[in-house]
């Protein structure tokens, strides 16, 4: 296997989340766009342990994961919040501090 | 190694990794396309899935198990009860940004072309080496993984668990009613 297999991979899914994450429209879509950007972070870091023959690929990886479990349940929030005062989760009508 | 030759052990695991990748690709062009948001977590499940299979060829196997646990396990349910609770009324104006798409479309392209540019020039066909080498030898034993995590990174290993403890007590200050 080469290393570039897995990290065009992982380059691929990252502008995947980029597009979801600039074309949709619903706040709990972007971020599950975001779950994708931080999962391709993820295989890179995973690869390069394995390429390197060290652990701290992983150990890193653990970090994100648990990062992106802190970042998703303020993310709910929210857009829980923006819910419950707009009657609308819909991320480009919340503009009230554009100047 | 004795039952298999490492030519045939390497074709095995690039199947392997093509049928991966191939349903990782198909299910995150689905999960940003599709209209119904119910079928895009259950798109993401299919995504991290293949995510964990590439851990375990990669040999991080601990890596794996805890994607499966606290992504699929734990993550997608938050997504589904986000979703139940936010429900906005099915065919109730279109989910994605009409106006954004060809812009957003040409930035990812754009982006892709770039990082393969840069990767393909910079690491070409650099082999990874697996085969033949046991987990050990590849560093990433579950052994290993707790010693690099409660050594070496033992403070920021606190300061996670800091910062979740933060980041879960804001989540319920904030979609508490009152």
């Amino acid at each position: 296997m080469l290393l570039n297999q897995f990290l065009l991979l992982a380059a691929v899914l990252f502008c995947i989340g980029v597009y979801g994450v600039l074309t949709r429209r619903n706040g709990v879509m972007v971020l599950m766009s975001i779950e994708l950007i931080l999962n391709a972070v993820n295989i890179n870091l995973i690869a390069f342990g394995t390429y390197l023959s060290d652990a701290t690929g992983q150990a890193f990886a653990l970090f994100i994961i648990a990062v992106a479990a802190a970042e998703v349940g303020v993310g709910l929030a929210i857009v829980l919040m923006l819910f419950r005062n707009r009657r609308s989760i819909d991320i480009d009508a919340v503009d009230q501090l554009k100047g | 190694m004795s039952v298999l030759a490492v030519t045939e052990v390497l074709v095995a695991q690039n199947i392997a990794f093509a049928i991966i990748a191939l349903g990782v690709v198909v299910a995150g062009v689905r999960l940003v396309t599709t209209e119904n948001v119910v079928h895009a977590a259950l798109w993401l499940v299919v995504v991290l899935a293949g995510i964990a299979g590439l851990y375990i060829l990669l040999a991080a196997e601990f890596t794996a198990i805890v994607q499966v646990l606290v992504y699929i396990g734990a993550i997608v349910v938050l997504f589904l009860f986000g979703i139940m609770l936010t429900r906005a009324r099915l065919g109730e104006g279109e989910t994605v940004n009409e106006r954004m798409r060809i812009p957003a479309l040409v930035i990812a392209v754009a982006m892709f072309g770039l990082m393969a540019y840069s990767l393909w020039g910079y690491f070409g066909s650099t082999e990874l080496e697996v085969v033949g080498r046991s987990t050990a030898e590849l560093g990433q034993t579950t052994a290993q993984v707790a010693d690099s995590l409660f050594l070496t990174y033992l403070i920021p290993f606190e300061v996670v668990s800091v910062l979740l403890l933060a980041a879960l007590t804001g989540a319920i200050v904030l979609a508490r009613r009152d």
